[in-house]
């Protein structure tokens, strides 16, 4: 009995490390062929370059014309900072709404909210451009900073609801009993409390503005404004030989905002999508 | 204190006091109005009408839907392929990720480890970064082909061809099965042990154990899943139009990219929101299936309260 079990799970540390190995070699090829030449990516077999070189690095950096990547990287934070506080701020407080007051309509609410969990996007894309359109929002960051700002996650709300309810309410009427108002019950009790839900929130909301392409291919018009993922896209749609050294460097240096926070934050990764079943 | 008296009496009148909470959910109030229900029903609309951004909406009827299903041979086509699509890589994702945690709940050390490494492509994988090396390792010269042929077997035309195209672009959503994973890791965890302990006293064997127990009891969750995943893959845009613009011959051609293509490229805006409902329709007519046959196989150990 004992030797089947230590057989079982041997047998299951080889399939994991085989599977790991098989999932993280696109990884691994991709580092090694930042250091590669082009000719290198493309010719030889051998995993290690022949030699280190951060000609790649030096290159896509510099970018075509007068843009550099450092200008896409940039443009990516101004995008995606104010939409992140923006989500976490303004779904924590609708979520704060929705778990701790009762209200007229408040069923039909909830209900509405919850069934725009399944809206697909690709439904409301084109009126949404419309409005920014009409606006005169295109080509800048607002269609990402608005539906932020008005709480249009209902993905986080539901999360941070749902957090909500596992902290007693006697902690809100013993603080609204000392005189506190429900604006400053919000800020100076539950907002501590809740922090790993709106670090779960803001990780997910990071990632998923950071990553995110049909949206900002969709709103963003001038080179000068691109985020990553569109200055990449534009270094791959060029007529001439695509310079893959390059462009995995820049991918690399792309990735590495999201490879960073996932390790020093996994923790809140996990626990976010075990809680609620974001996906991820 | 007050909250709790109210709530036992259900008939009582609103107070000015009780409309406090439409202040804090006010933000998303107006994001629902403006930026979710107007969209919505304003895309129903534009949908009956021949509509170029710069003119006004003009009515016409069920035009735009006609046109799709009889006269635009690339509509029927980008269906046909979302459809493929969905239908591999859901259930290949779902099992694969099943499989993982099935094998990580078998109490080893190192599962941490282990966890991160495989969740690592579900943060990365939806990034034109990822699909740019994507594009380059399925390239005809690329480092597949050549491992292949170090291997001594001939090059595969891997995005040149329809099959092997619509295979890099699923496998690339399979290969995310991370975070699908952890929500089965999770859900595993859950499994009463006494459960099993029984059913060895019994003499079940590990396969009767899990089609009896593990199963049955993680299939809320699977059918959790099983949506949420379908609609995301029937959305798909990215990683077709970097890996593959759609081809070769519009064999990976996505809803997703043919819509772009009429609402963005062509500027047919009514044309491109009658996409979009076709789209919604067919998600809608999938999610009430699952959830109708979810009677069926779905168990609920609290008794399906949501």
């Amino acid at each position: 009995m004992k030797k089947n079990r230590t057989l079982r799970k041997a047998a299951a540390y080889i399939m994991l490390l085989a599977v790991g190995l098989i999932m993280s070699f696109p990884f691994i090829w991709m580092i090694f062929a930042c250091f590669k030449t082009n000719t290198e990516i493309l010719g030889s077999t051998k995993l290690l370059p022949e030699s280190f070189s951060f000609d790649a690095f030096v290159k896509g950096w510099n970018g075509v014309g007068n843009i550099t990547f450092a200008t896409y990287l940039k443009n990516t934070f101004i995008m995606v900072i104010p939409v992140v506080l923006a989500t976490v701020f303004s779904c924590s407080f609708t979520a704060y709404g929705f778990a701790r007051f009762r209200f007229p309509l408040k069923k039909l609410f909830f209900g509405l909210m919850i069934s725009t969990l399944m809206l697909p996007n690709s439904v409301i894309i084109i009126p949404r451009y419309l409005i920014f359109n009409k606006l005169g929002i295109l080509n800048t960051y607002w269609p990402f900073y608005l539906p932020a700002i008005f709480a249009c996650y209902p993905f986080f709300i539901f999360m941070i609801v749902q957090f909500l309810r596992g902290i007693p309410i006697e902690l809100d009427e013993a603080a609204r009993i000392d005189g506190c108002s429900s604006l400053r019950v919000y800020f100076e009790i539950l907002i501590p409390l809740i922090k790993p839900a709106l670090f779960s929130a803001g990780l997910f909301q990071f990632m998923w503005t950071w990553n995110d392409f049909f949206n900002s291919l969709i709103y963003i018009s001038s080179v000068k404004k691109f985020p990553v993922s569109l200055g990449l896209r534009a270094s791959l749609d060029t007529a001439a030989q695509i310079q893959w050294d390059k462009v995995m460097a820049m991918s690399l240096i792309s990735v590495l905002p999201l490879i960073i926070m996932f390790f020093f934050a996994q923790k809140y990764f996990v626990e976010g999508i075990s809680t609620t079943g974001l996906k991820g | 204190m007050k909250e709790t008296k109210s709530a036992a009496v259900p008939k009582k009148k609103w107070k000015l006091r009780d409309f406090r909470g439409f202040f804090f959910i006010l933000p998303w109030m107006i994001g629902f109005f403006t930026l979710q229900l107007y969209p919505f029903l304003a895309s129903l609309y534009y949908s009956f009408t021949s509509f170029s951004i710069l003119g006004t909406p003009k009515f016409v009827g069920l035009s735009n839907y006609i046109r799709l299903f009889t006269i635009d041979p690339d509509f029927k086509k980008s269906l046909m392929v979302t459809f493929e699509y969905a239908l591999i890589e859901v259930p290949c994702k779902l099992l694969f990720a099943l499989i993982i945690a099935l094998i990580l709940n078998i109490k080893i050390k190192g599962i941490n480890a282990f966890r991160t490494l495989y969740y690592i492509p579900s943060i990365l994988g939806g990034s034109v970064a990822v699909s740019a090396l994507w594009r380059l390792m399925f390239m005809n010269d690329g480092i597949l082909n050549k491992l292949l042929n170090l291997a001594g077997i001939p090059s595969v035309s891997w995005l040149g061809s329809a099959g092997t195209a619509m295979f890099v672009i699923c496998l690339l959503q399979v290969w995310q099965f991370g975070s699908s994973m952890v929500l089965f890791l999770a859900a595993l965890k859950q499994i009463p042990q006494d459960l099993y302990e029984s059913a060895s006293i019994d003499g079940a064997g590990p396969f009767t154990k899990f089609f009896y127990i593990t199963l049955p009891m993680i299939t809320s969750i699977v059918f959790f899943n099983l949506i949420m995943q379908t609609i995301n893959s029937l959305q798909n845009f990215t990683s077709a139009f970097v890996i593959t613009n759609g081809g070769p011959l519009k064999s990976t051609y996505l809803i997703g990219m043919k819509l772009y293509t009429e609402g963005f490229n062509n500027f047919k805006m009514g044309y491109a929101c009658a996409i979009s409902w076709v789209l919604f329709g067919v998600i809608l007519v999938l999610t009430l299936l699952v959830f109708k046959s979810s009677d069926a196989w779905v168990y609920y150990e609290d008794g399906g309260d949501f």
